[in-house]
Order: structure tokens, then sequence, then C-alpha cells
């Protein structure tokens, strides 16, 4: 099979769905010409053509705006982000438009647009492009949420997302654009609310999302290697819908959870799954909820406290060794 | 003629030329902050001197009915709109609720030039496109009511009525955040090769949003079907244009963008703003051009029901309007006078459209709420449609 980056794989997925279906079009700023700030859509206004890799302004709250007016009316706009950071600027385009106007049209008007871009810190870009709102935009009914930690979920839940019905906010990764795994060629779906058991174990349950997977993954192997523990890695892969029963299913088994993301504590997706977990899991657990999140307060510029305030392999397993205490 | 500037541009005095703007345009700053009210004399001039817009070519060819389907329409929009005060006041209607009595002549007149292809997008003061491009009262007054059977299943009100199937896209309630959607729609139109343009309606107030001059630049860099609309009824609420736009109109912002602009002085006059607003559509739709219309108008009514409105205006400056350029008496009169209309046929119009109200007032008393199970119900198009639902996991959660 294939060894792609993950970037190849957003790049193949938004290819093939082009390709497939008329409607889909790729806007954002520097898509086209420039080839993409992180070259995601590197090569496609040459394969494409200006009509479906347009490149807009500086101007979010308008051209996202303009893409949800677009959908309304039967287009299926890919919208890039240059920083998923900048989806505070179009902010009421996304909340009060694309995630209300079914609602508020009694099912009339439909939005089927995804707003992509990277979301995360760990780069030294500062604060400001360093947002991790993943937990903001699942807060909104009608909003879709996908967060994929590798190439192979980042080309099926990007196909999904684009034949999806409803607005979906698929937040990448820049560190993750680099990293490549084995990706089949062609045509596969992965369906948006379906959790990845990423390694089996019995002893404790890391459920997290995003990058934070990759950075279980190799918090897991210390845990059996230094202290023969066996965690369960956990990706949701997918936070709105959420794949409540997987979840539920791994704590019942381990009967203990350390949840791992890049947000800040308040209100993180992390905060809802221990909400979950206490509901509908209370008995079976041995300890309560963990969650290991970035240092709260704004992402820090300086290069090595940047590192020390975002999750990394040793706060992971640290933390997963508080939960088993 | 439309698209040449038809304000001159004569401000005050200059008071800063020292050679180094390349604009016509030097202004002496207002003093801050503005509280004065608004005074008329520094309107720009309006040279539409011997204008007849009932010459004007898409109104010559009008039949006697056509005219007087424009008058009925202008006429059941204000006896809707006065049977929906009664029912706000008589606590049926719950929220906000945004008159348009006074501003008539617009939506009227824009929908009468509106083809089939054409769209249409609005704001929350939405009762008289929707009426005018053929939605039912009943379905309308029974959003307004809350129930099941409104336009919205109860589930927008009165900002937020929809109607695809008529290319009414809302209804929408944040001010100035309907005009990148209408570029959108026009955006579309233009991807998929279809014929038409897309209306995008705002008040005055909009204009100060950021999104409606990321709209403007967008849709001159594209060069989308889109006639951007500003119904300047004078207020932003309560803050008259001249304490929140600076500038010497609001249609001339089109200007920094390369876009064709007009304002329409008379915009009481249907017969005038469908002459503008029809060209304004043709060049949409003959050459993909977007312009900006600025049209003069008025509300007699207070932003919403809840505004005392006495804050920021005199009763008299209402009664003056009223007086002089109400859209429904001034066409009246002139169809009186062209014998279009007679006293027993505006009698019968005008009941007719009481009854239509009425009856839509106890269709909305009559009709159901949603139940607690719709709440859920138009969020995602996933859950509506369960057989073709391809994702997993919980959608909602308690």
């Amino acid at each position: 099979m294939p060894v792609i980056t993950y970037r190849e794989a957003l790049r193949a997925a938004m290819s093939e769905e082009i390709e497939r279906d008329p409607n889909v079009v790729l806007m954002g700023e520097e898509v086209a010409q420039f080839n993409g700030a992180y070259k995601i859509s590197e090569g496609m206004l040459a394969k494409y053509g200006p009509k479906r890799i347009v490149d807009t302004p500086i101007s979010e709250a308008g051209f996202i705006g303009m893409g949800v007016g677009a959908a309304m009316l039967g287009l299926r706009p890919v919208m890039e982000l240059m920083f998923f950071s900048f989806y505070s600027v179009a902010f009421d385009q996304i909340f009060n438009n694309a995630a209300n106007i079914r609602y508020m049209s009694g099912g009339l008007i439909n939005c089927p647009i995804v707003i992509r871009g990277p979301a995360n810190g760990g780069t030294n870009v500062g604060a400001t492009h360093s947002h991790t709102p993943e937990s903001i935009a699942a807060y909104h009914p009608g909003i879709k949420v996908v967060v994929p930690s590798n190439a192979y979920d980042a080309k099926g839940l990007m196909k999904s997302a684009i034949r999806d019905n409803d607005p979906v906010m698929f937040l990448e990764n820049t560190i993750l654009y680099g990293e490549a795994c084995e990706v089949p060629d062609g045509e596969y779906l992965v369906p948006l609310g379906k959790a990845s058991v990423m390694r089996e174990g019995t002893d404790i349950s890391i459920i997290g999302h995003g990058r934070s997977i990759q950075l279980a993954l190799k918090a897991a192997d210390l845990l059996k290697q230094k202290h023969n523990i066996n965690a369960e890695v956990v990706d949701l892969r997918s936070i709105r819908p959420l794949d409540v029963e997987t979840i539920l299913n791994s704590v019942k088994k381990t009967s203990r959870c350390l949840y791992v993301e890049e947000s800040k504590p308040f209100c993180s997706v992390g905060a809802m799954v221990a909400c979950l977990i206490s509901d509908q899991a209370f008995d079976y657990l041995d300890a309560p909820v963990k969650r290991l999140t970035s240092i709260d307060a704004p992402a820090i510029y300086s290069p090595p406290l940047e590192k020390l305030q975002l999750p990394s392999v040793e706060r992971i397993y640290q933390a997963a060794l508080d939960t088993l205490k | 003629m439309l698209f040449k500037p038809q304000v001159s541009l004569v401000f005050d005095e200059v008071t800063l030329n020292n050679g180094i703007f390349a604009s016509n345009y030097y202004f002496k700053l207002k003093a801050f902050p503005v509280t004065k009210k608004p005074s008329s004399t520094k309107k720009p001039e309006v040279t539409n001197l011997g204008y007849d817009a009932r010459q004007a070519p898409i109104n010559i060819k009008l039949g006697q009915d056509e005219k007087i389907a424009l008058y009925r329409d202008m006429v059941r929009i204000r006896r809707f709109e006065e049977r929906c005060l009664r029912s706000y006041q008589q606590g049926k209607i719950g929220g906000f609720l945004h008159l348009y009595i006074g501003q008539e002549s617009i939506a009227v007149g824009c929908a009468s030039v509106m083809g089939k292809d054409d769209h249409i997008i609005t704001a929350y003061r939405d009762h008289g496109h929707a009426l005018a491009v053929g939605m039912g009262m009943n379905e309308m007054m029974a959003e307004n009511y809350g129930k099941i059977t409104g336009c919205s299943k109860g589930k927008g009100g009165s900002m937020h009525y929809f109607d695809p199937s008529r290319n009414f896209w809302g209804g929408h309630g944040i001010v100035g955040g309907q005009i990148p959607l209408g570029t959108g729609l026009a955006y579309a139109l233009k991807y998929k090769g279809l014929k038409g343009a897309c209306m995008a309606f705002m008040g005055d107030g909009s204009v100060n949003q950021g999104a409606v001059h990321e709209s403007y630049n967008l849709a001159a860099l594209w060069s989308l079907p889109v006639v951007f609309i500003i119904e300047n009824n004078g207020y932003s609420m309560g803050t008259s244009q001249e304490r929140s736009s600076a500038g010497p109109s609001l249609a001339q912002r089109a200007e920094g963008y390369g876009m064709n602009w007009a304002i329409i002085e008379d915009g009481h006059d249907v017969l005038a703003v469908r002459d503008k607003v029809g060209q304004a559509l043709k060049l949409a739709h003959d050459k993909s051009l977007p312009s900006v219309l600025e049209i003069r108008t008025y509300r007699y009514r207070g932003h919403s029901v809840a505004d005392p409105d006495t804050t920021y205006r005199d009763k008299a400056e209402i009664e003056a309007y009223k007086s002089t350029k109400d859209p429904l008496s001034v066409f009246q009169l002139s169809l009186l006078a062209e014998q279009t209309l007679t006293d027993e046929l505006i009698q019968k119009i005008d009941e007719s459209a009481r009854a239509e109200a009425e009856t839509s007032a106890q269709f909305a008393d009559a009709s159901p709420y949603p139940s607690i199970e719709d709440i859920k119900k138009d969020v995602y198009w996933e859950i509506d449609n369960p057989a073709d639902r391809k994702s997993v996991g919980a959608l909602f959660f308690d």
C-alpha cells in the first residue's frame, strides 16, 4: 500500500471529490496560484483550473459567508482557512448562518460546506495563530466537527465531509501535514462519528483527538516498556458526531480514563467526555477521569516554553501514571 | 443615465487642499460627538428634474391589472403588518416585530421586476419581501405566532422567514450578516452558469458592517450578478444616518470598489423603484455586473414594536413624510387620476387585504405549537433523513 503524507492525503481527497462532483470547489487564501500556504492544494490549480480552485482575498467573513450562500444554492464549497484560528473573523457567518440556516428555515435549506484548515500550536506562531476551537465549534448544534490524527483518516474523513449535507468544520494540523502512513489509492470513506481504537489495552483508556493521539501512542509504548502497563489508545476522529459507544466500551474495559487534547481545559472536548463517562459508566471507574490539556493560558510564543505548554509524550506518560495511582 | 452619479458632489467648503489627494472629495470633519438631529440642507442635490417614472420603458408597458396588482400587494403588506401589530399587542407574538410600514414600495417594486431565475435575500424586516415574492399570510402569521404551520415551523420567527421555492432566502437577524450569503447565491448562479441574479437587501445600518464591505469587494472582484439594495429609512435603529455613517452617501461607497451605484431618492414611488432596480438587475443579467442602490425611504414605526420611538425623531417628522410621500397614497392618487383605480375598487382591495390578514391571524391562532420532539428536528440533515445517514455516533447530547 502506498505511504503518503497527511498533506497528500488531503489533496487526494479533495481532488477525487472535485473530479466526482462538479459542485465541489476549493476556495481560500493562496490556495490556487501560490499552491497553498501549506501546499495542501499544490498542483490543483494547474490540474483543475481557476473555476474549481479559487484564490480569495484576505476576507474571511466575506468569503466564508459567500461559501455559505453558495452552499445554500447547492454548491459544495471546501473553504480553506490558512490558519483555523481565522475562523473567529468569520464567526458570525459560521455560527449564525451555516449552523442555523437549516433550523431557522424549518429544514428547507441545507448548507453542505466544509471549512478546513490547521488548528494547532507548537509552531511558535503565537496566540493569534494557535487556536484549537474544536469544542467551540462542537458546542453549536447544526455543526459537525472532525479532527483527523493521521493521513489515512484525513483522506477518508475529508471525502465524507465533502459529501455530507451538513456544515463540517475540519480541523487539521500543520505538524501532521508531513507525517505519512499507509493510505490506499482511490476510493474509501471514513464515516464521521466512528472512533478508532489505535492500540488495544486493558489497564487505562487514553482517549483523545488530533495530534495528541500520536503522542499518546508513544506514551503508551513507554508505559508498556517501563511499567508493563497496557494502555488502550482511542482516537475519536470526530467530535460531533461523537462515538460515545466506543468511549464507554473502552472505559468499561479498563476502568480508568485519561483524556488528551491540545485545547485549553475549560469546556474542552475532554470535559464533555468526562461528563459522559461519569453519567454513563460511573460504576465502572476505579479513578476519576483525568484530563491532559495545554496549560491554561494563551499560546505562548517562546519556543522552549510552548513545548512545555502543550501536551507531550512525557506529560501524557506522567498523567497516565497519576491516573493509575 | 442611471449609473452616472445622480448627485452633484458639492460638499462643505474645501478646508484642506494642499494637492496631496488623488480624490476630489474634501470634507470638513464633523465635531464629535454629533448630537444634532440630521439637517436636510447637507443632502446631496438630486438632479432628476423632469424624471417621470411612469414614462420609463419598464412601466409604460404595464397593463391596468399589473398596476392594480402592485397597489394591492402594497396594501396587503400594510394590512398584514397592522394585524401583526395587534397580535403583538395582544401578546400573541413574542420577541421582536420589525414593521415595514412606510417602505412597501421597495419590496413590491423590486419583487415585481424579479424574473423566475432571480433570487432575493434580506434582513429581519422581512415581511414585505416575503409577501411580495408570493409567500402566504397564513404561513407568515403562523410563524410569528411560533406555530408548527409557520413557514419555518415556528423555529425562525418574524425575523427569519424563508421560502427557497420562491427564491426567497430569508429573513436574517444579524445586521449585514445576510450580505455575504447573497453574494454567495450570486456566486453559485454564476458558477453553475444559471441565468438570474440576486437582490441582496440591507438597511442603512448595515453599511458600516465589515461583512458588507467584504461582500462588495468579492462581488466587484469576480463580477457577480448581485444588486445590493440599501433601504435607507434614515435611522439604524435609533441612530440617524448623520450620526452613524461617514461620507456623502451610503451608495457612493461602491465607488471604492469600482461598482456602479445610484441613489433612488423617490423610494416611495413604486414605479421609480421598478425602473431603477430593473436597470440594475438587467446589468447583472446581461453583463454579470454588481451594483449598489440606495433607496431612500422611511419607516413609520419604531425599529421594532418594542422601540419607544420618541428619543430620536419627532412625530412631526413622521407625519410630514406620511402626508406627502406615503407609498400607498401616492400610488393610489396616481392610479385614481389615470382612472386605473376607482374608489370602489380601492375599498374592495382594502377590505380583501384586511380579511386576508384577519384570516391569517385566525389560522395562526388555531394552529398547534411545535412539539417538544420538534425542537431537535431540522438541526442536521442526516438526523432528518435517517435512511440516508452516512455518519454514525451521537449528534445530540443530554
